[in-house]
């Protein structure tokens, strides 16, 4: 019965790159998936685009595509990424650049295209406000549709050895390889469910591995430090294996993938993809051997009639300060130069349009009261966001003043001004979203 | 006993959503886990006013709970320090339990 080997060489866009260039060469694999982008960082590089036109896709690309094409095209492993981000055609032809670079010539790039619907999107109603995308005027700088796994398969067909996405939909990176691999129906709603559960699975790398899962005394993981990316053995039903390259760190278990199984799942029984409504609701797992564990059970409905868009806005500015207390008092005089800030901060107030301070160490974090004693030192944090940069940036000088206008022993201030990108979602026909493939060749 | 003894979980974010999953280290503390760990207990944990579902599954001796509201402007515009909430789950495992 044919196997197909799939592996994730990132689980985010920062992600560690000796994990997958570990699974490059040693993994045996046929696909290599990159999973790069969030939600944010899409319109982040749809600004980057406007500012210049080649410009718009993964910062890491190309040290990524350096580290893994070689040993990549030498065991007949295919790669497939969303880091095209807002640019994948110049995403692609980077990808080319490089490879010949690298002296890799006849190398098949394809760009997976369409995703970008900001020229349709203005009648659209967001989410949060029932108002139609157009109302964001100005301020509107993104609109991407998640799409499906059907530009990959495309691209797959075309015979590219690299396929570069936009904003396709996490799992679909997983489920279009596949979908190839083994001919499955565009109808075939099991099949499609249980791909995209394996890629749902796979889609956040070591989060799978043992990554995220740590919590020393219960939840013990060997050689963290050298953690493993996780790979899949998927059969023509659907049903996989998910395991790790012997010898790396980390571990698989039921525990593992239990949590990542239901990681940003909401109803288990209907996780809404372009290409299928994935049941996860009978999932079962299975250790038949050290670090392997057997998934069965996945299913799937058809596919929902509308595609999510996520649309990017400029939201103003966020302006922050930090400043330290430590020893006796420390939570009293942290908390004073809270109220000084607040009082410093009222001229402002109609400029600010949401602020929050909280005490590290305090109540930072967890929401609710705690009885826990008053840690030895805390950190006063406060940001507010405003439409306005100078505010933003008053809010930050004013943390900054605390030093010698404000409570004794201060310490450690650090400031930081980002451009708030906001994001909402809406939703959008696909008969208004047309999928296409360019290729290029190194 | 907290929650933490017996269970593990991961927190995950949508928008304003956060969704917390619980799931048993033992099938034997499963029925205390299924019984005392409600949509309710979990919804009194926020300060804020927040819907909470709660999924069901059996076979993994897991909860998925889904609370909408939890995290407020949504990932992008907060101006929180955990903007994703990714530490809400620890808030569900100081839960106290019935020993």
């Amino acid at each position: 019965m044919k196997t197909v080997r799939i592996g994730a060489g990132a689980g985010f866009g920062g992600d560690r790159i000796d994990p997958a260039v570990a699974l490059a060469r040693d993994g045996a694999l046929d696909y290599l998936v990159f999973e790069c982008l969030a939600e944010r960082t899409i319109a982040l590089a749809q600004l980057a685009r406007v500012a210049d036109p080649s410009e718009g896709y993964d910062k890491l690309l190309e040290r990524r595509i350096r580290a893994v094409l070689p040993d990549c095209l030498r065991n007949g492993t295919r790669i497939v990424t969303n880091m095209g981000a807002a640019n994948p055609w110049a995403a692609a032809q980077k990808v080319a650049e490089t490879a010949a670079d690298m002296g890799l010539t006849g190398v098949k790039v394809a760009a997976v295209l369409g995703d970008d619907v900001l020229g349709h999107v203005a009648p659209y109603p967001l989410d949060d406000t029932g108002m139609p995308a157009e109302a964001l005027g100005t301020r509107l700088v993104s609109a991407n549709a998640y799409i499906g796994s059907a530009g990959i398969v495309d691209a797959l067909q075309a015979g590219a050895q690299v396929v570069i996405c936009g904003r396709a939909a996490d799992p679909a990176l997983f489920l279009g390889p596949l979908a190839h691999e083994f001919g499955w129906a565009s109808d075939d709603w099991e099949r499609l469910g249980r791909g995209t559960l394996v890629g749902h699975l796979l889609e956040c790398a070591a989060q799978i591995t043992g990554g995220y899962f740590a919590d020393p005394g219960l939840k013990d993981v060997p050689d963290l430090a050298n953690v493993g990316y996780p790979l899949a053995e998927v059969g023509e039903d659907g049903n996989a294996v998910i395991t790790k390259l012997p010898g790396t760190g980390g571990q698989v278990t039921l525990a593992t993938c239990t949590e990542q199984l239901l990681y940003e799942i909401h109803d288990p029984a209907r996780y809404l993809q372009p290409d299928v409504v994935a049941d996860f609701s009978n999932v079962d797992f299975t250790e038949i051997g050290p670090d392997r564990v057997a998934v069965s059970g996945g299913a799937g409905h058809p596919r929902p009639e509308t595609l999510k868009v996520s649309v990017g806005s400029r939201d103003g500015w966020i302006g922050q300060g930090e400043i330290s207390y430590a020893g006796p008092g420390a939570v009293a005089r942290g908390r004073l130069a809270a109220d000084i800030l607040k009082e410093r901060l009222l001229p402002f107030q109609n400029a600010i349009a949401a602020y929050r301070s909280d005490l590290i160490g305090v109540d930072s974090i967890l929401p609710g009261d705690s009885d826990a004693p008053p840690p030895r030192e805390v950190r006063l944090r406060c940001a507010a966001r405003c439409d306005s940069r100078e505010v933003a940036e008053t809010v930050a000088d004013e943390v900054e003043t605390l030093y010698l206008c404000g409570p004794a022993g201060g310490g450690g201030v650090t400031r930081s001004l980002r451009e708030v990108i906001g994001i909402r979602s809406t939703f959008m026909p696909r008969s208004e979203v047309e999928v296409s493939v360019r290729i290029v060749e190194s | 006993m907290k929650l933490h003894e017996i269970a593990h979980g991961r927190t995950g974010d949508k928008g304003t959503t956060s969704n917390i999953s619980v799931i048993a280290y033992h099938a034997k503390d499963w029925p205390l886990i299924e019984a005392h760990v409600t949509a309710e207990r979990v919804a009194a944990i926020f300060d804020r006013h927040v819907t909470v579902t709660r999924y069901v599954l059996p076979k993994l001796h897991a909860l998925n709970f889904v609370v909408e509201g939890a995290l407020e402007g949504g990932v992008t515009r907060s101006v929180a320090l955990d903007a994703h909430g990714k530490s809400l789950g620890f808030a569900v495992l100081e839960m106290e339990l019935p020993a």
